[in-house]
């Protein structure tokens, strides 16, 4: 928390420096799956503007804002993390550094984790420099999460890993995967699975892409043939991984649901976009359904703020991260249908002249599913929220 | 920085007080009485609301108010709307005395002082039309000496039966112009209309009605100075009162799903009908962070709340209206009967919905102040 002055000092300080460090090429407020950099020893960097800007962000812990300074970021508070958003959409500076160590396994690590481990891990995630993947679903366990059967078997120094992982986002571009692994198979299915991090080098790792609908590859199955993980890699308690899977995956619906309600409360209104593409809107039904999309990204936007100021005063989302996540992933699928209308025939072409829109429009049909369908984030909200029976 | 999207200690406060008052005071069947009775207003409830606090809401506390804000306000009118509390609190204590605010001379200020101590209430007299469209207003002013006649016909003037006094929206030589007349002034005559909430509503016509310069609320042919902020103030009033209303519905729904049985178990453990609850429960927590945020954009930005404002007078209106018919759907056959509370909901909310513009105006003013 600062005072006002010191907040006034804050923003026009990040002004300044904004000016100077963000690259010209950078600021296209292009914010999209393809255009963002990810990081990791294996990132080719799209451009020399791309890697200076993460490097320049890195150096002064912009890429995780508000995670500590001695683990990699600014140690901003949360009036200065919207000052900081506020001023990076004012330039339309894209995001210098997006992944699944910043959204997901750093809230955890920052939680549950050992001062060890956040030394050892989070640095390098904020720097950019390893990339990490999330091995929760497998073939049999899908929306029950719980049933994971890939075993961790109790070897005394090391865990040996076997089983099998699907849908695993960038499997084959990660780095390290932190995974859930079932270390006790007679304890109750909540009680016996354990958070294990392992370094995807390793023997006996092994992914293959899977082809999906949209013609990318963005999701993995990733095997596991006797795997060796060593006992100082487990965040958490052994057998309480549930407890971390839980609190990840709150943050992970929170992310999935900001990139549909942050991109429409902070940046540019659909109907503009829309607008653009057609030279103007006036085609009624799509004019009206731009308005009704428009409307209540604003207000999914306002609402993530809104859950953002009650963390920082003490309650978080906790079980209403489930209806952050069911209507920001189904708004995001209705603004992706009304982009492919608004293009017509122009946005029918792999690559055609609007760019890739078919591609990015079947890609939203994930956001329903992956971390939690939009049936189980009801099923949740009404026996955790409304208390029905269950 | 403008303050967090968190309600304050004082606002919880403020809500706690206020809901323990109404399920006292003005819950449903009150508002059942008060209709089998054939009236449409508690004088009694507003005196009461008035000792509270509530009429000077928005009032100065130079001028004998409580002076809360915007954000207080929208927290006593969402719980107004969860109980269906009938009362001119929007039109008096939130649009008229924001109007009045604006000018804050002597004469605003006394007029300000009668609205906090409940002892004069007001009706905005807007609408000539079906639909909420003040630019559109042809009613005329003409200049008389050094006054004006009123003559023309307005619609829809919600609390207008009860109402002491009007503030009346006319079109003069260069723009549009505001007049703060006393309600049985000669040429007026009130027609009490029979609306489907049960609430005070009247169609007036005006016959050749004088008025002097000194009945003019702000300046000739610029009324929107004036009554912008009053209407933004009303409608942010309203959306918080519409999302209680949503939320009062759906706290039936959520109990009689927990309570009815049919195939020998509760209704709430199919999960046809758990899905259509929480759905409807994202949708009015969604719609609360809207009403939390115009509430402080009026307190703190006034100048640039109409985004802000009509995003939550959207939000609600179609909130509430979905809560109603889910409400109605889930209860079944008993929701369909006039002896059940929801029908009151459902009726309120249409009525809602059209005061002080619908979805369409609001979602065109959203579509302009986000360009396009």
């Amino acid at each position: 928390m600062g005072t006002t002055g010191d907040l006034a000092t804050f923003r026009v300080e990040l002004r300044k420096w904004l000016e100077a460090n963000c690259p010209a090429e950078m600021r296209d407020g292009l914010n999209t799956e393809n255009t963002i950099c990810w990081g990791g020893s294996r990132w080719q960097f799209s451009s020399d503007a791309q890697r200076q800007w993460l490097e320049r962000a890195a150096a002064k812990g912009y890429t995780v804002p508000t995670w500590p300074v001695e683990y990699g970021g600014a140690g901003l508070s949360r009036d200065q993390e919207k000052i900081f958003h506020e001023e990076m959409a004012a330039i339309n500076a894209r995001s210098p550094l997006q992944s699944f160590g910043i959204w997901m396994l750093g809230p955890a690590l920052l939680h549950f984790g050992s001062h060890e481990q956040k030394l050892k891990y989070l640095p390098s995630i904020a720097r950019g420099e390893v990339r990490w993947c999330q091995g929760y679903s497998e073939p049999g366990a899908g929306s029950d999460l719980a049933s994971v059967q890939t075993r961790g078997e109790d070897k005394g120094d090391h865990w040996l890993v076997n089983g099998q992982k699907i849908w695993t986002s960038y499997a084959d571009k990660a780095d390290w995967i932190f995974a859930l692994i079932r270390t006790d198979r007679e304890a109750p299915k909540h009680k016996g699975i354990s958070f294990l991090l392992m370094d995807m080098t390793d023997p006996g790792i092994e992914t293959r892409p899977i082809k999906l609908i949209s013609g990318a590859s963005p999701f993995c199955e990733t095997f596991f043939t006797d795997v060796k993980v060593p006992k100082n890699q487990i965040v958490g308690d052994e057998n309480r991984g549930w407890d971390v899977a839980k609190y990840l995956l709150t943050h992970e619906r929170e992310m999935i649901s900001g990139g549909a309600g942050g991109l429409a409360g902070g940046g540019r209104a659909l109907g503009a976009i829309l607008a653009e593409m057609q030279g103007g809107l006036t085609e009624p039904i799509l004019r009206s359904d731009a308005m009704r999309c428009e409307i209540d990204a604003l207000a999914i936007g306002l609402t993530l703020e809104r859950y953002k100021d009650q963390a920082e005063a003490g309650s978080g989302a906790g079980d209403a991260s489930a209806m952050l996540k069911y209507m920001g992933t189904e708004l995001n699928k209705k603004r992706h249908e009304l982009i492919m209308a608004a293009g017509g025939s122009d946005a029918l072409e792999w690559n055609g002249p609007l760019g890739n829109r078919a591609g990015d429009w079947l890609r939203t049909k994930a956001n329903s599913i992956e971390g939690g369908t939009s049936e189980v984030m009801l099923s949740i909200v009404s026996r955790r929220v409304l208390g029905l029976p269950g | 920085m403008m303050a967090k999207l968190v309600m304050t200690e004082d606002e919880t406060m403020l809500a706690d007080a206020a809901r323990g008052f109404l399920d006292g005071a003005a819950p449903v069947k009150a508002l059942r009485a008060l209709r089998d009775a054939g009236r449409t207003h508690d004088p009694k409830l507003w005196q009461d609301m008035a000792a509270m606090g509530w009429a000077g809401v928005l009032v100065p506390e130079d001028a004998g108010g409580s002076d809360m804000g915007h954000a207080a306000a929208n927290v006593l009118a969402h719980e107004m709307g969860k109980t269906l509390a009938v009362s001119p609190f929007i039109s008096t204590a939130v649009m008229a005395a924001t109007a009045l605010r604006q000018v804050s001379d002597k004469r605003a200020m006394d007029a300000l002082g009668k609205i906090a101590a409940g002892e004069v209430t007001y009706a905005l007299a807007l609408d000539e039309g079906s639909k909420f469209d003040p630019d559109a207003t042809q009613m005329q002013a003409t200049r008389e000496g050094n006054g004006f006649r009123l003559s023309g016909q307005k619609s829809f003037v919600v609390d207008g039966g009860l109402a002491d006094r009007l503030l009346v929206l006319t079109r003069t030589d260069d723009g549009l112009t505001l007049f703060d007349i006393p309600a049985d002034r000669d040429g007026i005559t009130r027609d009490a209309r029979n609306m489907i909430d049960d609430r005070d509503a009247v169609r007036i016509d005006f016959a050749n009605v004088e008025a002097t310069g000194e009945d003019v609320l702000g300046q000739v042919d610029h009324a929107m100075d004036v009554l912008r902020p009053a209407m933004q103030a009303g409608q942010a009033a309203l959306a918080a009162e519409m999302t209680g209303v949503a939320a009062g519905a759906f706290g039936m729904t959520t109990a009689y799903l927990k309570e009815r049985k049919q195939f020998g178990v509760t209704i709430g453990s199919f999960q046809a009908l758990q899905h259509r609850a929480a759905h409807l429960w994202c949708e009015i927590e969604v719609t609360a962070s809207a009403i939390l945020h115009a509430g402080r954009m009026l307190d703190e930005d006034a100048a640039n709340a109409t985004l802000a404002v009509s995003l939550a007078k959207a939000r609600a209106t179609a909130t509430a209206q979905l809560a109603v018919q889910e409400g109605v759907q889930m209860h079944g056959g008993i929701g369909m009967t006039d002896a059940y509370d929801m029908g009151f909901y459902m009726k309120r909310a249409r009525v809602g919905a059209e005061w002080l513009g619908d979805y369409g105006y609001h979602a065109e003013v959203v579509a302009k102040e986000r360009g396009f």
